[in-house]
C-alpha cells in the first residue's frame, strides 16, 4: 500500500518535471530555426505613463524577434532611473527629463546615456462623471489644491470656489517615484516633487482610474492615454492656459495650446547596453514604430522629422560607444 | 582455547557493528535536529532583519513622533512619520471583519456542535474550511468588483475604495477560523455537563449558552484571537479594495491604507535599498510583527492552559 | 406563553438562526464562485492558457504566470518537504521534554501566525539582497518554503503521533534501532497524513501573492522561467495585475485566471482530503 503511494507520488513529480523541461526544450528549438534571429534579455523599467508605449513596442517586437525577452517594470520614472544608473536596466522609461542627481549617479557608475524623445503627452485632470459642478480649473486653483501647504487644510470643494459643494475632495495622483508627479508639481506648484502628502498615491495609473471612476467627489491627474482608454468612466476637465480653457487632445498638445500640462515622453538607453545587437535592434524598432503605437495607446506622436533625427542621434551614439 | 578465537572475533565484529550503528544513529539524529533548528533561525532572521532596519529608521525619526503624529507621508515633501493612520486603517478593517465573523462564526460553531446531526456536521465542516483556502487575491477581486458596487447602490456616497467592503469580505474569509476552532472546543466539553443540564430541564439553547460556552470559553477566545491576528496580517484584500491613502479615521466609507497595503505599495515601486523610505516598510513591518506576535503568544498560552484542564 | 414555552420557542429560533448562518457561509461561497464562473468561463480556451500577457485583453493569456506558478510549486516542494518532515520527525521522536523542545514548539506555533508579508520582507533582505539571488524564482521559492514550513512540521507531528505505539514497541522488541523503526515502520504508516499536510501547505503557497510582490515578482514578464535564477510572475500576481486594469476585458481575464487558480487549489485540497480519509480509515 505504502510503496504504491510512493510510486504514485514519484510518477506525478516526474511527470511535472518532464512537462516543465518539455516547455523549455520547445522554446530552445524554436531559436535554432530562424536564421537572422537574435536572442537575449532586455530589461526596461521606469515610468508608468510611458509603459503602454513600451509595452506595445515590446509586443510587436516579439513578432519579429521572438527569442528576445523584453521585461518591462513600472517602478516609476524615479525608480527606473535609480536602476538605470546602477546599470541594472538597459532602457529607462521616463515622463520627465533626467534630473541632475540622477545624471551624477550615472556618472559615478561610468554610465553614459542617450535621451530619446518618443511621444508627447497631455497631463489630464479628471473628475468623476457624476461631478456636475466643475467646468474648468485655473492653474492657481490647482496649485491651491495640491501644494504642500494644503496638506490637512484644503479638504473641501467649497474652499476652492464658494459655489462648489461642501464635501470632501478625494484626491488621486501618481506617487513620488512617478515622472508624471514630478512634472505636474513642477508645472502647477512651481517646484518638482513638492506637493501635499495626504492623497491616494499610486504608481499604478489603473488604480487611479478606478479610484476616480468609483468616487463622486474625486479629483486626480495622470497621463492622457489612461483617460483615452477609459473615457466612458471619467470626465476630462479643461485647464485655463492664460487665454482660454483648453482640454488636452491630439491637436491641442501638438500645437502647444494645452499649457502648461503638455510634455514630451522619453526613453533613455545606456552606453553599456548598445554593445548588445538585440538592444540596438530594439531601439531602432522603437523609434520606427513609436509614432504609430503612441497614437494607438492614446498619446501624441512626434512629427516625422523628429523621429528621423532621433534615429540619427542613436546611430551616432552606438558608433561612439562601440 | 582454540574455540574461543572465532567466538572473540564474533564478539569484536558485533561490537564494531553496534558502534557503527550508534554513530550512524547519532549522525541522523543531529541532522534531523538541524532541520528543526532552522525554524529558530527563521525567527531570529525575522527579528534581526526587522530590527536592524527599524533601529536605523529610529535613529532618524523620533519614536515619539512615530507613535503620536497623525499623518503618514514619508515619501513627500512635508514628511510625517506617524504610524497612527496606517494603524487605524488596519484596526478599522479588522474590526469590521471581526464584527462580521464573530456572530456568524460563533453561531455556526454552536449550531454544529449542539444541534446539527453528525452527518451534517461532517460534511459541512470541510466545506466551510474551504472558505479559508481560497486565495486572498480572489477575495480582493470579489470585494472590488462585486461588493463595492453593490454597496454603492445602497449608499451612493460610498467611495470606490473603502474599508467597509474590504472588511466585510475579510470577515467572510475568517469565519472558518472562528467556527472550526470554537466548534472543536465546544465538542470537547464532556457530555456529562450537557446531560446534567438537560436532566435539569434546560433547553438546548440554555445549555449551550449557560453551560457549554462558558466551559469552552478559553478555546473560543483562542479562536477569536487567532482570527483577529489573521485579519490584522491580511494584505491582498485590503490592498485591492481598501485604498492607498493613509488616513486617521473611523469612517468606513472612505479610502484608507493598512500597514500591509503600504508595504505592498512601496514594494511595487523601486525604493532604494538603504534609504529612509526603504526603512519605512521595516518600521511598519516591525509594528505589525509586534502586534501579531503578542496576539499569537497570548493565544498559545491560553491554549496550553486549556489543554491541561481536560487532560 | 409561560416560560417553558418561551424557552422552547427561543430554542427553535436559535436553531433556525444557526442553520441560516451556516448556510450563509456556504451560499456565499457558491455565489462567489458562481459569479466568477459566469464572468470568466467563456474566456477559458487553449489560447488563453498558452498566450503571453498583452496590452489587448483579448490577446492576453496566463502562460507565463502559469509556468511561473508551476516552477514555484516544484522548487518550494523540493526545499520545504525534506526540511519540514525532518524537523517534524525530530520533534516528535527524538526531542526530550526539555527547555529546548519547549522553545522550539512555541517558536513554530508563533511562526505559523506571522503574516505572510513579513516573510516577504525577510525574503527581500536575506535572499534577494544579502544572498544576491535577485528577484528570481529561487528567492521566491525559498521565501515561500519558510512560510509553509510550520504547517508541514505540525502536520508531520500530528501524523506521527497518530501511529499506535504498539507498532513502535514491536519494532524495538525485534531489535531495530530508532532510525530503522522510523524509516521502515513509522514513516510508511504516517505517510498519508504527512502527504495530506504537505499538499495543503503547497496549496497555500500557490495562492500566495504578497510575499512574492515584496520579493519582486514582476508584472510584465512575457516569458516562462528557464532556470531558477530567472525573473518570474505567478498566477495570483497576474490576477492582481489584471484586476487593477479597469477595462472590462481584463476583468474577464482576471475572472478566467481565478477559475484556473481556484481549480488548482480545490483539486489540491481535494487530493489532500482524499488521502486524509483513506489514511484515517486505515487506523479505524
Amino acid at each position: 500500500m505504502n510503496y504504491k503511494m510512493k510510486k504514485i507520488v514519484t510518477s506525478i513529480a516526474l511527470a511535472l518535471i518532464i512537462v516543465a523541461c518539455g516547455e523549455k526544450k520547445e522554446n530552445n528549438e524554436g531559436a535554432q530555426n530562424d536564421s537572422a534571429a537574435l536572442s537575449g534579455t532586455i530589461k526596461v523599467d521606469g515610468s508608468s505613463t510611458v509603459f503602454p508605449i513600451t509595452e506595445a513596442v515590446a509586443e510587436e517586437f516579439r513578432t519579429v524577434q521572438p527569442d528576445v525577452k523584453v521585461t518591462v517594470g513600472v517602478s516609476g520614472t524615479g525608480g527606473g532611473f535609480q536602476k538605470f544608473s546602477r546599470g541594472e536596466t538597459n532602457l529607462s522609461n521616463a515622463s520627465r527629463p533626467i534630473k541632475d542627481k540622477e545624471i551624477a549617479a550615472c556618472a559615478e557608475n561610468n554610465i553614459k546615456y542617450l535621451e530619446l524623445e518618443v511621444a508627447y503627452d497631455g497631463l489630464a485632470v479628471l473628475v468623476n462623471p457624476e461631478n456636475d459642478w466643475v467646468d474648468s480649473f485655473t492653474v492657481e486653483e490647482l496649485k491651491m489644491i495640491w501644494e504642500p501647504a494644503a496638506q490637512g487644510k484644503i479638504m473641501k470643494w467649497n474652499q476652492i470656489r464658494a459655489e462648489w459643494p461642501n464635501e470632501e475632495i478625494h484626491l488621486f495622483g501618481p506617487g513620488v517615484a512617478s515622472g508624471t508627479y514630478d512634472y505636474f508639481t513642477e508645472a502647477i506648484v512651481g517646484k518638482s516633487g513638492s506637493s501635499r502628502g495626504d492623497f491616494t498615491a499610486s504608481e499604478d495609473d489603473h488604480v487611479l482610474v478606478q479610484g476616480i471612476a468609483g468616487d463622486k467627489f474625486s479629483l486626480g491627474f495622470f497621463g492622457l492615454a489612461y483617460y483615452t482608454e477609459n473615457a466612458d468612466k471619467l470626465t476630462l476637465i479643461g485647464v485655463h492656459n492664460g487665454t482660454e480653457v483648453v482640454k488636452p487632445s491630439l491637436e491641442t498638445v501638438k500645437n502647444g495650446t494645452y499649457k502648461p500640462l503638455s510634455r514630451p515622453l522619453f526613453v533613455y538607453v545606456n552606453s553599456t547596453s548598445v554593445a548588445f545587437p538585440e538592444v540596438v535592434e530594439f531601439v531602432n524598432f522603437y523609434i520606427d514604430n513609436a509614432g504609430e503605437l503612441a497614437k494607438d495607446v492614446g498619446y501624441i506622436p512626434l512629427p516625422a522629422e523628429n523621429y528621423a533625427q532621433q534615429k540619427e542621434n542613436f546611430r551616432t551614439f552606438v558608433e561612439s560607444n562601440k | 582455547m582454540k574455540n574461543q578465537v572465532p567466538f572473540l572475533r564474533c564478539l569484536i565484529y558485533l561490537y564494531k557493528k553496534a558502534t557503527m550503528r550508534k554513530v550512524k544513529e547519532l549522525i541522523i539524529e543531529k541532522s534531523l535536529l538541524s532541520s528543526a533548528l532552522i525554524t529558530i533561525l527563521v525567527t531570529v532572521g525575522i527579528i534581526m532583519v526587522l530590527s536592524i532596519e527599524a533601529v536605523q529608521f529610529f535613529s532618524e525619526v523620533s519614536i515619539v513622533d512615530f507613535f503620536t503624529d497623525t499623518q503618514w507621508t514619508p515619501l513627500f515633501t512635508e514628511k510625517h512619520f506617524g504610524i497612527l493612520p496606517l494603524l487605524s486603517g488596519t484596526l478599522l478593517t479588522s474590526f469590521i471583519a471581526i464584527s462580521v465573523a464573530l456572530p456568524i462564526g460563533l453561531t455556526i460553531s454552536i449550531y454544529l456542535s449542539e444541534y446539527a446531526p453528525k452527518s451534517f456536521r461532517k460534511s459541512v465542516k470541510p466545506l466551510l474550511e474551504l472558505l479559508a483556502a481560497v486565495p486572498t487575491v480572489v477575495y480582493g477581486f470579489f470585494a472590488l468588483v462585486v461588493v463595492t458596487p453593490f454597496l454603492q447602490e445602497l449608499y451612493p456616497n460610498l467611495s470606490g475604495f473603502n474599508s467597509l467592503s474590504a472588511g466585510i469580505v475579510m470577515g467572510i474569509m475568517i469565519i472558518p477560523y472562528i467556527s472550526s476552532i470554537s466548534e472543536d472546543a465546544l465538542h470537547a466539553v464532556p457530555s456529562s455537563l450537557r446531560e446534567a443540564s438537560f436532566g435539569m430541564g434546560a433547553t438546548k439553547l440554555q445549555t449551550a449558552f449557560k453551560v457549554i460556552v462558558p466551559a469552552a470559553s478559553s478555546g473560543i477566545i483562542v479562536s477569536i484571537i487567532l482570527a483577529i491576528s489573521r485579519a490584522i496580517g491580511e494584505t491582498m484584500i485590503v490592498a485591492i479594495a481598501a485604498g492607498q491613502q493613509p488616513r486617521l479615521t473611523l469612517d468606513p466609507t472612505v479610502p484608507v491604507e493598512t500597514i500591509t497595503a503600504y508595504i505592498v505599495q512601496v514594494s511595487l515601486g523601486d525604493v532604494q535599498h538603504g534609504s529612509l523610505e526603504y526603512r519605512t516598510i521595516f518600521a511598519a513591518g516591525i509594528t505589525l510583527f509586534v502586534f501579531t506576535f503578542l496576539l499569537n503568544t497570548i493565544s498559545y498560552r491560553i491554549r496550553k492552559k486549556y489543554q491541561e484542564k481536560y487532560e | 406563553m409561560n416560560s417553558i414555552q418561551k424557552n422552547r420557542w427561543k430554542d427553535q429560533a436559535f436553531k433556525a438562526w444557526g442553520i441560516l448562518c451556516t448556510l450563509i457561509g456556504l451560499v456565499l461561497l457558491v455565489v462567489f464562485i458562481g459569479d466568477i464562473f459566469i464572468d470568466g468561463i467563456q474566456r477559458i480556451d487553449w489560447s488563453f492558457i498558452t498566450s503571453l500577457p498583452s496590452r489587448k485583453a483579448e490577446k492576453s493569456g496566463i502562460y507565463t504566470a502559469l509556468m511561473g506558478s508551476i516552477w514555484i510549486l516544484l522548487l518550494t516542494t523540493i526545499i520545504s518537504f525534506p526540511i519540514g518532515v525532518a524537523a517534524g520527525i525530530y520533534l516528535e521522536e527524538y526531542a526530550k521534554k526539555n527547555k529546548l523542545s519547549g522553545l522550539l514548539e512555541i517558536n513554530i506555533s508563533n511562526l505559523a501566525g506571522v503574516p505572510s508579508i513579513i516573510y516577504g520582507l525577510l525574503g527581500l533582505e536575506v535572499f534577494v539582497r544579502i544572498m544576491n539571488l535577485g528577484a528570481s524564482v529561487l528567492a521566491g521559492s525559498l521565501t515561500l518554503s519558510l512560510l509553509i514550513l510550520p504547517i508541514i512540521i505540525v502536520a508531520t507531528r500530528e501524523a506521527i503521533k497518530a501511529v499506535p505505539s504498539s507498532i513502535k514497541d514491536a519494532s524495538f522488541a525485534l531489535g531495530a534501532s530508532k532510525w530503522q523503526t522510523i524509516w521502515h515502520q513509522i514513516l510508511p504508516a504516517s505517510g498519508g497524513g504527512i502527504l495530506t499536510g504537505v499538499i495543503l501547505a503547497l496549496s497555500r503557497a500557490v495562492g500566495e501573492t504578497a510575499p512574492l510582490i515584496v520579493v519582486g515578482a514582476l508584472a510584465y514578464v512575457p516569458f516562462a522561467p528557464s532556470n531558477p535564477m530567472d525573473e518570474f510572475s505567478v498566477l495570483p500576481i497576474q490576477i492582481f495585475n489584471w484586476i487593477s486594469r479597469p477595462q472590462h476585458g481584463f476583468i474577464e481575464n482576471a475572472a478566467a485566471a481565478i477559475i484556473i487558480l481556484l481549480g488548482i487549489t480545490f483539486i489540491m485540497n481535494g487530493i489532500a482530503v482524499y488521502f486524509r480519509n483513506k489514511w484515517q480509515k486505515k487506523w479505524k
